[in-house]
């Protein structure tokens, strides 16, 4: 009964139903809790900075703090100028944040407030700062809302003083602290020195340590946000959220930068390594050598459990592209990739990976809904699915295994503390994949087909 | 972080300790949350959704942008006995174009849309915190549609800047009574309605099976794995038993004046709790038969249960508990509870709670115990630090504050994994706290200066 989504496909232009996408603001949330002593701000209703700290608690399991302008009648009609300047007041009285990074919100944006001039006439604290991104709800998705707050923190902050510093400025895409971790242990590695905008390690995956903190010891320093303007170069990594924020670095403070996909899998691993051994000159240590080494190992003794398997992948664009590229390094066939995200990219970078690939009947659909790669499905199944948590009704319906990988998973635990990119993210991933498979190959096998040695 | 300055001056008004009221100021509540605080609530349109959420066949368009209808997409755990049609999630997902030219003629093309796929009883449309600015006509779109499908589409304004939760419960409500009032009025019977419980983890399935147990029928529940059909049945109860007394008082005050139904409120949280409950609603009930057969249920289950918690208290007692809840009527049966426990309440707030729920709390706990009104993270975690309390009651936002103090922690929200009502629910409440508070996590996290 929990399945009620008919077989056939009828048309729809209006209704969108089970969502792959949620809404700016949220994004810009989470990208502002990746900056050092910040408190995000919402400006718009309660709610909206409720559900966007719940959005984020389930996810990290972890507390997500945020304040709200409270939006009410009045604000709604007179426009929310005052309630952000108590807001600014209030904040920096009680809550002591070197940054307050203010988001709007689909009401904020409609009744036209205009944030620039609030800011402008606001009373800040000496030394303390107030940023804003535009982010209206019903514009992009919470995708456009992480990128657009990294923009915005740019525009505000960063800086060419004429002095290079030497560092990479790295866009890391919206990835969890797992990620970002693996990322920076890759720089590291290959002697990069660099500023990663946003850094959610050490925020979102905080230890435990018995007192609770509202700014934990992680994310990106004011003053590394400042000196982005002196950087040789940015990395944008996953083009349709990192390029836009490397962009207005570009415009404003003159770095030239390069896009790269997420880097997850082997050749997308490659490609970051390169891209930091141009930037370094330093050579691949051996370390990195042997993990991929170590990689490619694993995808040649696991290879009969993968190849041809027929996978579906929904989630963010950049998560999606860059999962399908490693599932076609394993051999498997990326046959419905889903976003809902809007956009002509997705798409047009979908169709050139299966035509590099040279697999057939293979279809991606950018500012799609869950409901109707469930109608594919239905039509015609797919081995596997990989996604967030949103997608487990549909496996249990249709029967699929499901591998947990993206935004949002809100029903398992640890997945944000670990990497999806790099080569050891592959190695997990290909784990993840591979027991699924394999875990059902054992379940439904017949007993007198049951291997005790796969 | 000291409790000096983790407290606004503009909120000192809402927090009290418990000795310090009685002056007649009462605490602060009911009122808007203060801009720039990092408050634990949600909105107008939040109140109403969860109230209307757990009816299973009505299906609940969102017209608004994305983000409203991605929120609430099936998260309550409201469970159904039958249709799980309403766990998916619809929306007009509003752009930037139906912003500037109107959102209506799309609304009107999502109700299509919904009926060439279902065939729906009702339709619920929620219109969130823009569709009033841009001038979309709902009501219009609903009276429309009532009359093309010849089915009940019923408008749920909700701008989430229009109030507090509570006000999108009485929009909520306003919109069960719309479902409901029949045209001419239904002739009474023995039955009673539920109104206020939800259904989390099957705590309806429990209520009703105590009340058939005792001799008494349930006409309607309102709105916990509710069917369109058996609400419309409501009018023709003789009582009404409320429960979630935040979010239903104001339905069951309407449903008195228009159907004549009396109401009581009832709690079903704790065995002393429920025990009462039963008793008053057998009363009400007024039947001989059913006050025999209530006395005796209660007997048999106070019987059973009491030497169960009896095991657990060994554990508990003596231990301090922390409680931040949505509504007040929740924290009351809470605190009650704690003390069956042997527990003490050292800090008890709400998000929503009214004048009348704090006077009651203050009552119930000691003269030290802190009370709190909308309360945000770094107060809860100031006072729940300086009265050293061990479990904290919450929900999803507050688990991992409590975590990060080393402090145990129960979900009596949305996530609750276990029914916490009625006898069955006492005894998962008290192996909740018993296996939060004594996890073996709490031995390790004194770091490796232990080993």
């Amino acid at each position: 009964m929990l399945d009620v989504t008919p077989k056939e496909i009828s048309e729809r232009s209006a209704l969108r139903i089970n969502p792959l996408k949620t809404c700016q603001p949220v994004g810009a949330m989470y990208a502002a809790l990746g900056v050092h002593n910040c408190m995000p701000h919402s400006h718009g209703s309660q709610g909206c900075c409720s559900y966007h700290r719940m959005f984020l608690t389930r996810h990290f399991k972890d507390p997500a703090i945020a304040a709200s302008s409270s939006f009410t009648e009045g604000a709604s009609v007179f426009g929310g100028g005052s309630n952000l300047k108590t807001a600014i007041k209030n904040i920096f009285d009680l809550y002591e944040p070197d940054i307050i990074a203010v988001h709007t919100t689909c009401l904020s944006e409609t009744i036209g407030d205009d944030l620039v001039t609030y800011i402008t006439d606001a009373k800040i604290p000496e030394g303390k700062i107030v940023v804003h991104a535009n982010t209206p709800s019903y514009v992009g998705s919470h995708i456009t809302g992480f990128s657009s707050m990294i923009t915005g923190l740019i525009h505000y902050l960063s800086v060419n003083t004429g002095e290079k510093n030497g560092k990479l400025a790295l866009f890391p895409g919206f990835v969890n602290p797992g990620d970002m971790r693996e990322m920076k242990k890759l720089m590291t590695l290959m002697g990069v020195k660099y500023t990663m905008l946003p850094d959610t390690s050490g925020v979102m995956d905080s230890p435990m340590t018995g007192e609770y903190t509202m700014y934990p010891k992680g994310g990106t320093t004011i003053d590394d946000i400042k000196d982005l303007g002196n950087c040789e170069l940015s990395l944008a990594l996953g083009e349709i959220t990192s390029t836009p924020p490397a962009e207005s670095l570009k415009n404003k403070c003159k770095v030239p930068f390069a896009t790269l996909p997420l880097p997850i899998g082997i050749e997308l691993t490659d490609q970051y390594i390169m891209a930091l051994n141009r930037f370094s000159k330093n050579e691949v240590p051996y370390i990195i050598e042997e993990e991929r080494g170590q990689l490619v190992d694993i995808l040649l003794d696991s290879h009969k459990y993968s190849q041809n398997k027929t996978v579906a992948i929904y989630g963010d664009p950049d998560t999606v592209l860059a999962l399908a590229q490693f599932t076609l390094e394993m051999g498997m066939i990326p046959k419905y990739l889903v976003t809902g995200t809007p956009g002509k990219t997705f798409e047009a970078k979908a169709n050139e990976l299966f035509e590099k690939f040279g697999v057939e009947g293979c279809t991606a659909k950018g500012n799609a809904d869950l409901f109707e790669l469930h109608q594919w499905i239905k039509n015609d199944s797919v081995d596997l699915m990989i996604g967030g948590t949103h997608g487990k009704y549909v496996a249990k319906a249709e029967d699929i295994p499901l591998v947990r990988a993206g935004f949002p998973i809100v029903d398992r635990y640890v997945h944000s503390y670990l990497p999806l990119v790099g080569y050891k993210g592959a190695m997990r991933l290909a784990e993840m994949i591979l027991n699924a498979l394999m875990d059902r190959q054992d379940r439904d096998c017949a007993d007198e087909d049951m291997e005790m040695i796969m | 972080m000291g409790n000096e300055n983790a407290v606004l001056p503009e909120r000192a008004q809402s927090i009290r300790y418990s000795e310090c009221s009685g002056d007649g100021s009462g605490i602060k509540c009911e009122s808007e949350s203060i801009s720039g605080s990092v408050s634990q609530r949600a909105c107008v349109f939040c109140g109403a959704r969860v109230v209307l959420n757990p009816i299973t066949d009505a299906f609940h368009i969102i017209h608004g942008p994305i983000g409203c209808a991605s929120y609430t997409w099936d998260i309550r755990g409201s469970l159904s006995s039958d249709e799980e049609g309403y766990r998916n999630s619809y929306s007009t997902d509003l752009r930037e174009r139906d912003v500037i030219f109107g959102g209506q003629k799309k609304l009107a093309a999502a109700v299509d849309e919904v009926m060439a796929i279902h065939s729906p009883k009702v339709i619920f449309i929620y219109a969130t915190c823009i569709v009033g600015v841009i001038g979309d006509d709902i009501d219009a779109v609903c009276r429309e549609a009532e009359e093309k499908y010849q089915i009940r589409v019923i408008p749920v304004k909700s701008p989430g800047f229009s109030g507090t939760k509570k006000t999108g419960y009485k929009m909520a409500c306003n919109a069960i009574m719309s479902l409901v009032t029949p045209k001419f009025l239904p002739k009474k019977t023995h039955g009673v309605n539920i109104l206020g419980d939800f259904n989390l983890a099957g705590e309806m399935w429990i209520i009703k099976n105590y009340l058939r147990r005792i001799g008494v029928e349930v006409v309607a529940n309102i709105t916990g794995d509710a069917k369109v059909e058996d609400l419309k049945k409501a009018p023709a109860a003789q009582l009404n038993l409320v429960q979630c007394a935040g979010s239903m008082t104001y339905l069951a005050k309407q449903m008195e004046e228009v159907f004549s139904i009396p109401f009581i409120k009832v709690s079903f949280f704790g065995v002393t709790d429920t025990s009462d409950s039963l008793m008053r609603i057998a009363y009400a009930v007024g039947d001989k038969e059913v006050i025999t057969r209530a006395k005796a249920f209660i007997e048999e289950e106070k019987n059973r249960v009491i030497p169960l918690l009896n095991k657990y208290r060994n554990n508990l007692e003596g231990k301090k508990a922390a409680i931040y809840v949505g509504g007040g009527f929740k924290a009351i049966s809470l605190i009650r509870q704690f003390h069956e426990f042997g527990m003490n309440t050292v800090m008890v707030g709400t998000q929503t709670g009214s004048k009348d729920d704090y006077e009651v709390i203050q009552h119930l706990v000691d003269e030290d115990a802190v009370i709190l009104d909308d309360a945000n993270p770094a107060e809860l975690e100031a006072f729940m630090k300086e009265m050293g309390a061990d479990i904290l009651v919450g929900g999803v936002k507050e688990r991992p504050l409590a975590y990060k103090l080393g402090i145990a922690f129960c979900d009596h929200n949305h996530e609750r994994k276990h029914p916490l009502a009625g006898y069955e629910g006492t005894l998962n409440f008290a192996s909740e706290i018993n296996l939060s508070m004594n996890s073996p996590v709490w031995e390790v996290i004194g770091g490796m200066k232990n080993v």
